[in-house]
């Protein structure tokens, strides 16, 4: 009567062992290794460079225990933290000769220590959390107000173009706010500007506004153009994110949107914070601008009184130049950037190549404007510095640029690496920041496994005492479940954080109260004098509806969590619900699967061994 | 071995007033400190630095003090962490001057200026962790956190209701919320800290100790639908305890889990730890004995579960004919 089918058996007996099998990998460890990966994007690092990798480990005398192929990559897998060490100063002697111009990232990594057949069906452990593993995480708020000022001023230097293209006459655009205002002396004329626009620019709407005398045309931006914004400043500071981490050498950086403004940055291993900030930090854009030349107005400005429509700006030489507001051009048009030195005089330079879009309107401002300064400027922060103000010698078309002059070959270096790192679309903060040391990391993780391991042991002790074979079950049952856990965390590879070690221990201690359930409950129907047979059975039921009940009200306030934590929380409340599913199966499944094949089988069952029994009845009849 | 030899059903519900005065008590006293001390938030609620550092011998904390008081900072605090080596720095957000931007930049520097200011005074500290949180996130986590318990009561009563009835999931979550704010009543008297972990744990025992009343409504309902010549407060003296050992025993198990992370689990875990703990003592006390005797209060009867005989049409008269 208690007995499984054969296929329920099975069942249980599959789930175990590819528990048992994902779980594993978690139980090697993790060796150092080497990690090579390219810092161009046309320079692939594949099986090609295997040969020239393995002679350069060789010549430095360093045996590796495996190299790997990965897209992303080459990683090398060594004995210890000397050998990495010794690895990575060999390689990047060898395959960067001129720092300065590096063709390879080489990065400290970590990788599993398991067996290759396991990495091969895809059994890997756990990802660890920075809180145990040490390293820097940021939380950046990109700015979308100012994205979308951006946006709208470049959309301003559009209309003029357009409408002088058109032959339109305009008395004045200007933005306010988020919108655009373009005045007009005629309606015809505004007529004329509207059929225009509309035909040429599709994201904006137009209004027309007419206040004491003065015809208005006021632009906004629709919503879905607003939406397409956004989603475009995350991708692309997403993006430059990437590289610039990328010139950084992290291992495995996590780079992720949160909710609809914000970034996460994680890089584990960093122990430098100062200089990943500094790289992250740099939220740096570009812009072209003309300078102001009018005689005189660089002497007005530098007595205080600065011409409407130009801002002041110090050169690197030192000198002060006067810059108009209207932005010509920005980063976002910027394809390349390549540092090289000038074909005629050999000056250190920087080659600048713009996307078709951008070389129309440079060929224009350069071929209108010849003779005249152009100002490159890089805006930090709100605050603007000139890069460079080269003279423009001729129209400049097909859209390479090369600025030179008074630039060393460093600083030819930086700019071209600043530049080609990529311009953010809009301006970003770090809003929360979180360091960890690697061994407040290694002390996190022993911690948790002690806390988690003691609390078991002692679980397990109590429950064998009181329930005797029925706890030795109920223990088994408990293990599977941390098995399952495990092996479910680590196939999902969700990210392991000490909350989340804490939510297993949890989970274990409240995984054992459906045990307790079905063993009082067995024990319940024994004592009013059922067979053991028929208690096994009516317990199970009986308790199955409660145990059900219980996990839900749990399961509701872990769904709750997963919906509102963020950060640390998050992890501790995936951990909790799936510890929640997995807990049903194994206390219940599992469980019963033991109980049916420990007692199921015997016909005349007269006892089992669940502890004593004890009946009132029987007592007072004495 | 059977810890719990009860031969009659304890009279629970004869001390019912009792309970909930108890309960009414504590209750009030968790509110009265909550109101006059408030909670002592950390650092991901409030906004702040926290920057924790390790030294090679005990350090020496009216130094660090001297160096970041020299350094120019206010309103710090400094307290050992852990062991006498450890030191956890508090510093609060500075507040938001008209160039918030710079304001920012400053704030998520104050790690290596920390350090800086401590190598002069108190020289080998080795930087463990920095944690720096800006104030729109602190606000929006406190809001979340809200939110998250906002969801839980309902889904949690929505869910009792369904499955029992009004009375229950009203009775359930009264007096399972009343447990959280004992939870917070402890934690704003002893001034520990409130951070975001302990939140968790708040939340896990709300779910958690609601299970012990489904546990005894469970049996309420079944005994219900069996034993008809019983009163109602019979029936929940006979329901609380013929689950109370179950009740002991499950949490005691989970209790001793909460206990080796409060020893084991270092200074990260140990208010998350203790908050479980709190919780699970007080939801054995109040989703039985506070949550029971409501139930009778609001007046739950053997109608509501046993599903009265169809009613008799009308139109059939008593010999069956049709009209």
């Amino acid at each position: 009567m208690n007995r499984y089918p054969l296929w329920k058996y099975i069942t249980v007996a599959v789930a175990l062992l590819i528990g048992f099998i994902y779980a594993l990998p978690n139980f090697f460890g993790e060796a150092p290794a080497v990690q090579v990966s390219s810092n161009r994007a046309t320079l692939k690092v594949d099986a090609g460079i295997l040969p020239r990798i393995e002679d350069i480990l060789q010549q430095a005398q360093v045996a590796a225990d495996g190299i790997f192929v990965e897209p992303n990559g080459i990683k090398i897998r060594l004995k210890d933290g000397d050998a990495q060490l010794k690895a990575k100063d060999a390689l990047e002697k060898a395959l960067n000769p001129d720092p300065a111009n590096a063709d390879y990232v080489i990065a400290l990594n970590l990788l599993t220590a398991s067996p290759k057949w396991l990495t091969h069906i895809g059994a890997l452990p756990m990802y660890l959390g920075l809180d145990l593993r040490g390293g820097v995480h940021f939380l950046l708020q990109v700015d979308m107000p100012g994205a979308q000022a951006k946006r709208l001023d470049s959309i301003s230097a559009d209309l003029r173009t357009l409408l002088r293209d058109k032959n339109v006459r305009h008395a004045g655009i200007d933005r306010e706010g988020d919108r655009i205002v373009i005045n007009f002396r005629d309606a015809g004329t505004r007529d004329k500007a509207r059929a225009a626009i509309a035909a040429d620019m599709a994201d904006l709407s137009l209004v027309e506004q007419d206040d004491a005398g003065s015809l208005r045309l006021v632009a906004t931006l629709k919503p879905e153009a607003l939406v397409k914004l956004r989603e475009y400043a995350i991708k692309q500071n997403i993006n430059t994110l990437y590289n610039r981490i990328n010139e950084l050498g992290v291992a495995e950086p996590v780079i992720a949107q949160q909710g609809a403004d914000r970034i996460v940055v994680q890089l584990p291993g960093v122990q430098d914070t100062a200089k990943a900030k500094d790289i992250l930090g740099r939220t740096a854009t570009l812009e072209i601008r003309m300078v102001d030349d009018t005689p005189g107005a660089l002497e007005r400005a530098l007595a205080g009184q600065v011409p409407f429509g130009t801002e002041l700006y110090t050169e690197r030489g030192g000198a002060p130049l006067l810059v108009k507001k209207q932005v010509v051009l920005t980063g976002e048009r910027l394809t390349d950037a390549q540092a090289g030195f000038d074909s005629q005089t050999n000056e250190p330079a920087v080659h600048l190549t713009l996307d078709s879009s951008g070389a129309r309107i440079f060929r224009d401002v350069t071929r209108e404007n010849v003779g005249k300064r152009m100002a490159i400027l890089l805006i930090e922060k709100g605050r603007g510095e000139v890069v460079t103000a080269p003279v423009i010698r001729s129209e400049i078309s097909g859209g390479r640029v090369q600025i030179s002059g008074r630039m060393t070959t460093q600083e030819a270096n930086d700019t071209a690496l600043l530049l080609r790192a990529g311009s953010l679309a809009a301006p970003m903060n770090i809003i929360e920041e979180r360091t960890i040391g690697p061994s407040l990391g290694a002390e996190n993780i022993k911690k948790g496994f002690d806390s988690t391991l003691w609390g078991f042991v002692a679980i397990a002790v109590f429950m064998i005492i009181y329930y005797q074979v029925f706890g030795v079950i109920s223990v088994v049952a408990l293990a599977s479940n941390l098995l399952f856990l495990v092996a479910l965390l680590s196939m999902l590879q969700a990210t392991l954080t000490l909350p989340g070690i804490a939510a297993i221990a949890l989970a274990l201690g409240m995984a054992i109260d459906a045990n307790v359930l079905i063993n009082e409950r067995v024990r319940e129907e024994l004592r009013n004098g059922l067979p053991p047979q028929t208690a096994i059975t009516t317990g199970y039921e009986r308790a199955f509806g409660t145990i059900l009940d219980s996990n839900i009200t749990t399961l509701i306030a872990g769904l709750a969590l997963l919906i509102f934590g963020s950060g640390p929380v998050r992890g501790f409340a995936v951990v909790h619900c799936l510890g929640i599913l997995t807990s049903i199966f194994s206390a219940v499944v599992v469980s019963r699967a033991l109980v049916n094949l420990i007692y199921g089988r015997q016909k005349k069952l007269t006892k089992v061994a669940i502890g004593q029994v004890w009946k009132p009845d029987a007592d007072t009849a004495k | 071995m059977e810890l719990f030899r009860i031969k009659k059903d304890i009279p629970f519900m004869r001390h019912a007033l009792v309970f909930n005065i108890i309960s009414v008590i504590t209750f009030a006293l968790a509110v009265f400190f909550l109101a006059t001390r408030g909670l002592h938030l950390s650092v991901e609620f409030t906004g702040g630095t926290l920057v924790e550092v390790n030294y090679e011998e005990a350090a020496d904390l009216e130094k660090v003090r001297g160096a970041l008081s020299l350094a120019g900072y206010s309103d710090f605090a400094v307290q050992n962490f852990g062991s006498s080596r450890d030191v956890l720095i508090r510093l609060p957000l500075k507040s938001i001057s008209a160039d918030e931007a710079a304001g920012e930049q400053g704030m998520v520097r104050q790690g290596e200026q920390v350090l800086a200011a401590l190598e002069t005074e108190a020289p080998g500290a080795h930087l463990r962790r920095v944690e720096f949180v800006g104030p729109q996130v602190g606000k929006e986590l406190a809001e979340n956190g809200a939110l998250a318990l906002l969801l839980v009561i309902v889904g949690i009563m929505v869910y009792l209701a369904l499955r029992f009835e009004w009375r229950f999931s009203v009775s359930a979550i009264i007096a399972n919320l009343h447990d959280v704010i004992i939870i917070l009543g402890f934690f704003a008297f002893f001034q520990w800290e409130f951070s975001l972990s302990v939140l968790a744990a708040v939340l896990a025992v709300l779910g958690y100790s609601v299970n012990e009343s489904v546990v005894v409504f469970d049996r309420v309902r079944e005994t219900f639908k069996k034993a008809r010549s019983l009163s109602t407060p019979q029936i929940l003296d006979y329901a609380i305890t013929s689950t109370i050992s179950r009740t002991v025993i499950t949490h005691g198990s989970t209790q001793i889990m909460v206990l080796s992370m409060l020893l084991f689990g270092g200074e990260t875990l140990y208010f998350f730890s203790l908050a479980l703990t709190i919780g699970i003592c007080f939801g054995i006390y109040s989703s039985v004995l506070v949550a029971s005797p409501l139930v009778m209060w609001l007046g739950v009867s053997r109608e509501q579960f046993v599903k009265p005989p169809k009613a008799k049409d009308p139109n059939v008269t008593e010999d069956g004919a049709c009209v």
